[in-house]
């Protein structure tokens, strides 16, 4: 430690120097803590959308990537705060190698590439720089550099040599853009905001980026690139004009879509598991059904001309498949010819239907149910944590669950009897009381997913209350969820984290209230608040360290 | 610290700098009489490191020895390990400290015996070990889960989590598969696709300190981090475009069957052999020397039942006649045999004299010392295999209200990472078990 003491003071009075030499210069010296760019690992959703964008849905990606992590909620904000390790990265390279030759491939490549080589046994310089300019350039996101294009046509030119074989030569160098840093992260670049003394904003194309991966999730289209280019994402008017544009293409679908399945946490649909005797009609393919089932809804209910979240959790419309049909008992004819994709249809649940909401969708349901039976401790923590963003304590140290536990008492038969055991135990109550009542209110449905009456034999009760407001079953829970003030507020911040890609840092706290104000007065109309962010300058502001929230989790 | 320079130090020393150059035959004939060594340098053979996570722990009154020291016999939910007994260290009495903080369970306890620290701020033991003995080897490490999941419990730091492999084909093929380079082939020849593949990958690491530049201290980490494995995939490439030393023992397993995705305990069954082989072939031909297993207690369920091993141990009365809850038990005897026929099938790979268990330590841990109450007291730790004589085995050290860091941290030592303490707050050691040291 006394070795570093003396070279640190050296910097800093170094630093200091600096400092009064800029400004005595006439410069606005740069701090030590302006921010700076922030970094996110492409989630898998977003790699694999980019790559369907760029060399079409037929290639397969094939590998594994590496687990994304949630963080305060959102895999979006998780992202910002994971690397990519060894294992990861030799992933990510087989992949790069894979996609690289199913794209340079004998027959498809003709598709992809601007020109063709001299000879296909050499190197081609010049064809060579023509594909990775513009491959590199969709890839990272902006030009590539003249030193970077050298570079990438250089090491196509040796790999073509020592493999004798142009294509191959370029098809490595095409894999390298691939596990390069600037395409598996983002790493947005912040510049001084002229209109704020001492401030800073991102600079032109890391906004298009953002701005693109928070209403389309994807890249920048070229229109948008241009315009940032041309700095007018940097006038209020130009802002606003690309993100009218961006909310009114049909790609604002994907990117709705890809926030609410952040939210919901439907990526958890890939792992569930259901024990294949109890429920029997449960696989894989009815999970990626529940999954889309309630993507459809939502962006049906919130897409629609004055659409309102809030409705999500009461509308009787989806949609369905043949196979997730019969998980509701509804008669749907399978028309497609075997092996045909899944189709989808519209329903409307009947008025007299027990269903209504996303709550009451296979996906919520048995998501937060355990493999062989419900659990209305889980779908009660599910709703606060991810519709409400209230959170829920976890359970005491050394806990005796000495009521569960004593066999004098008689078999609980239903989930209510077992919980109440629970939260007779005062070290229990505190956090069962706020969870349980509301899972209880969906013990209708079964850990499958479908409606039953009795468990066990004994006739369920689905009431109980959610902050004091009383409800006798599912669909009167879905819209007690639907008038609390929590739900709307709930959302606000989690689209505005979305788009931030961080948690919205404690020095944002009046503007996330002030959009909150203005999404009620909205009519809690989705896109109008997509839109109030996106073309807030806020929402491009980059925050210093000392502003920011260290997250709990 | 290290102070003087023997002759395995400037042997290790020397395969640091120029890997695989250096060419180290294991022929038997060249091994000391001990088979332990190579008889012309008295260079180590390679150590590995396993590690096994079994989360739920093991009911308490029921898995610990009453004799204390060596020639202990085992409780009854350890007997199934019998066979082991004389290569198992049970230690007894360790804990688990939240310092006041709020106790997420099964998480702050899993984080607390993987990185010492709650909340899981720093790289798992694991991962450091990694760093010292796997850094040559083909694989730094390799992770696997035995239930279908992709996440491990592997860490370089909070941000660079090491991913876990759920497939034994993809396994194999990882392994196995077209880069794997046999040791043993008679004729070598550098691929020219390799050199093309190294020479696309090296503008990128030139541009690195542009980029890092741009961004703030915090996710420089995360840039550094990607930057680490670069580095790790060229010396991997650079490393397999040398001949590499022939091992007598290595053979590439037969083709292998894909694992039952899932959580039903006798498919994992299934899957902790076929992984283990897997894991023995890879070690036996030195593609990696450390290895980390989640059994995936947590949802581990039988076909057809409503509960899991997880939610069995909060809702299953106790059994009045025998004491305790009949299918928790169960579970847990369950998946005790499953890890002793892993380390059966670690031990019936031969390596010269001995078997790849031989050469191995394995480090077994858990997150609770009952579950059923989420007790942070008296959680069990296990290891096994002496790591060619590194370890003293056939012990049960009773270590009352001792952290549970202690034995990751006299286990690190003893592999060479150079740490004189390990954890934090309460859960802090710089105390190692000497007992345990050969």
């Amino acid at each position: 430690m006394k070795r570093l003491s003396r070279p640190a003071v050296w910097v800093f009075g170094a630093a200091a120097l600096l400092g009064i030499g800029s400004a005595t210069a006439g410069n606005a010296p740069t701090p030590s803590d302006a921010p700076r760019g922030k970094v996110h690992r492409l989630t898998s959703t977003q790699y694999a959308g980019i790559i369907a964008d760029l060399f079409g849905s037929n290639v397969n990606i094939g590998g594994r990537f590496e687990p994304d992590q949630r963080v305060d909620g959102l895999i979006a904000v998780g992202s910002g705060q994971v690397s990519v390790s060894s294992a990861g990265l030799e992933q990510y390279d087989s992949m790069a190698r894979s996609i690289a030759s199913q794209v340079l491939a004998p027959d498809v490549r003709k598709s992809v590439m601007p020109c063709v080589p001299a000879a296909a046994t050499a190197p081609d310089d010049a064809c060579a720089a023509k594909f990775l300019a513009k491959t590199g350039a969709a890839l990272f996101r902006r030009a590539l550099t003249d030193t970077e294009l050298k570079e990438q046509v250089t090491a196509a030119n040796r790999a073509a040599v020592k493999a004798g074989d142009f294509y191959t030569g370029l098809s490595l160098a095409l894999s390298s853009l691939l596990v390069a840093p600037e395409f598996l992260f983002r790493i947005e670049e912040v510049e001084a905001d002229p209109d704020v003394k001492g401030g800073f904003r991102l600079n032109a194309s890391s906004k298009a980026q953002r701005l693109s991966f928070f209403l389309w999730n994807a890249l920048p289209d070229k229109e948008l690139m241009t315009a940032a280019e041309k700095g007018e994402l940097n006038s209020t008017k130009g802002l606003a004009k690309q993100v009218d544009r961006m909310l009114a293409s049909p790609r604002l679908e994907d990117g709705v879509r890809a926030f609410f399945d952040d939210m919901l946490r439907l990526d958890g649909m890939d792992s569930v598991v259901k024990d294949a005797t109890i429920f029997p009609k449960f696989d894989a393919q009815i999970g990626a059904d529940a999954r889309e089932q309630t993507l459809r809804t939502i962006a049906n209910v919130v897409l629609a001309p004055k659409g309102d979240y809030r409705d999500i959790f009461t509308t009787k419309k989806t949609f369905l498949t043949p196979k997730l049909a019969s998980i509701y008992r509804v008669p749907l004819a399978n028309d497609a010819p075997i092996g045909a994709p899944d189709k989808w249809d519209a329903y409307e649940f009947p008025a007299n239907d027990p269903r209504a909401g996303i709550l009451m969708q296979t996906a919520f349901l048995t998501m937060n149910s355990h493999p062989g039976r419900t659990s209305a401790t889980l779908r009660g923590k599910a709703l606060r944590e991810v519709i409400l963003c209230q959170s829920v304590p976890p359970p005491p140290a050394n806990v005796q669950f000495t009521i569960v536990q004593d066999t004098t008492n008689p078999q609980y038969k239903t989930a209510r009897a077992r919980l109440t055991a629970h939260s007779q135990s005062p070290a229990c109550a505190g956090c069962h009381k706020i969870v349980d009542p509301i899972g209880l209110a969906l013990e209708n449905f079964d850990g499958g997913g479908a409606f039953r009456t009795n468990e066990n034999g004994v006739a369920l009760d689905t009431t109980g209350e959610l902050d004091r407001v009383k409800f006798t079953n599912g669909e009167e829970l879905g819209k007690v969820v639907r008038d609390n003030a929590a739900t709307t507020a709930c959302l606000v911040q989690r689209m505005s984290a979305y788009g931030l890609g961080q948690t919205p840092a404690q020095g944002q706290a009046a503007w996330i209230d002030g959009l909150k104000e203005a999404f009620a007065k909205d009519g809690y109309n989705v896109p109008a608040l997509m839109r109030r962010l996106a073309t807030s300058p806020e929402f491009y502001r980059a925050v210093s360290a000392a502003e920011k929230t260290t997250s709990t989790h | 610290m290290k102070t003087k320079l023997d002759r395995r130090t400037l042997l290790r020393g020397t395969m640091g700098g120029a890997a695989i150059a250096v060419g180290l035959p294991m022929l038997e004939c060249f091994l000391n009489s001990n088979g332990d060594a190579l008889a012309a340098t008295g260079a180590a053979l390679p150590v590995r490191f396993g590690s096994w996570f079994q989360h739920l722990g093991f009911i308490p009154g029921m898995w610990v020895p009453e004799k204390i020291g060596a020639g202990y016999h085992h409780n009854v939910q350890l007997e199934v390990l019998d066979d082991f007994r004389d290569r198992t260290n049970i230690f007894s009495g360790l804990r688990f400290s939240l310092d006041g903080r709020p106790h997420e369970t099964h998480t702050s306890s899993v984080q607390i015996a993987t990185t010492g620290i709650y909340g899981g701020g720093g790289p798992s033991f694991d991962s450091s070990i990694a760093d010292v003995i796997g850094a040559h080897s083909r694989f730094r490490s390799l992770e696997v889960s035995l239930y279908g999941n992709r996440r491990s419990l592997s860490r370089r730091s909070a941000t660079s989590l090491n991913p876990a492999e759920p497939s034994p084909v993809a396994l194999y093929t990882r392994i196995f598969g077209a880069e794997f380079q046999d040791p043993n082939a008679a004729d070598f020849k550098p691929d020219p696709v390799i050199m093309a593949r190294q020479s696309v990958l090296s503008p990128i690491t030139d541009r690195r300190q542009d980029l890092e530049r741009k961004v703030s201290a915090s996710d420089r980490r995360l840039l550094d981090e990607y930057f680490t494995g670069l580095r790790e995939m060229e010396q991997k490439l650079s490393a397999s475009l040398e001949k590499p030393a022939p091992l007598p023992s290595c053979s590439i397993p037969g083709q292998v069957k894909e694992a039952k995705p899932g959580t039903v305990i006798d498919d994992v069954a299934v899957n902790a052999v076929v992984f283990g082989r897997l894991l023995a072939y890879a070690m036996v031909c030195d593609q990696t020397r450390v290895f980390n297993v989640d059994i995936g207690s947590q949802g581990l369920r039988h076909a057809g039942s409503t509960f899991t091993w997880h939610t069995a141990t909060h809702e299953e009365a106790t059994d009045q006649k025998l004491g305790y809850q009949k299918e928790v038990h169960g579970f847990i005897a369950s998946a005790n045999k499953i890890f002793a026929e892993f380390l059966r099938t670690l031990e019936s790979q031969k390596e010269g004299p001995s078997t790849v268990l031989d050469r191995t330590i394995i480090v077994w841990q858990t997150d609770h010392g009952d579950a059923r109450t989420h007790s942070l007291e008296n959680v069990p730790l296990l290891t096994v295999g002496s790591a060619g004589g590194r370890f003293k085995t056939g012990l049960h050290i009773a270590a009352p209200a001792d952290p549970y860091s202690r034995v990751s941290l006299t286990v690190q030592q003893a592999m060479g990472v150079p740490i004189s303490s390990w954890g934090d707050r309460s859960n802090q050691t710089s105390k190692t078990f000497t007992e345990m040291l050969a």
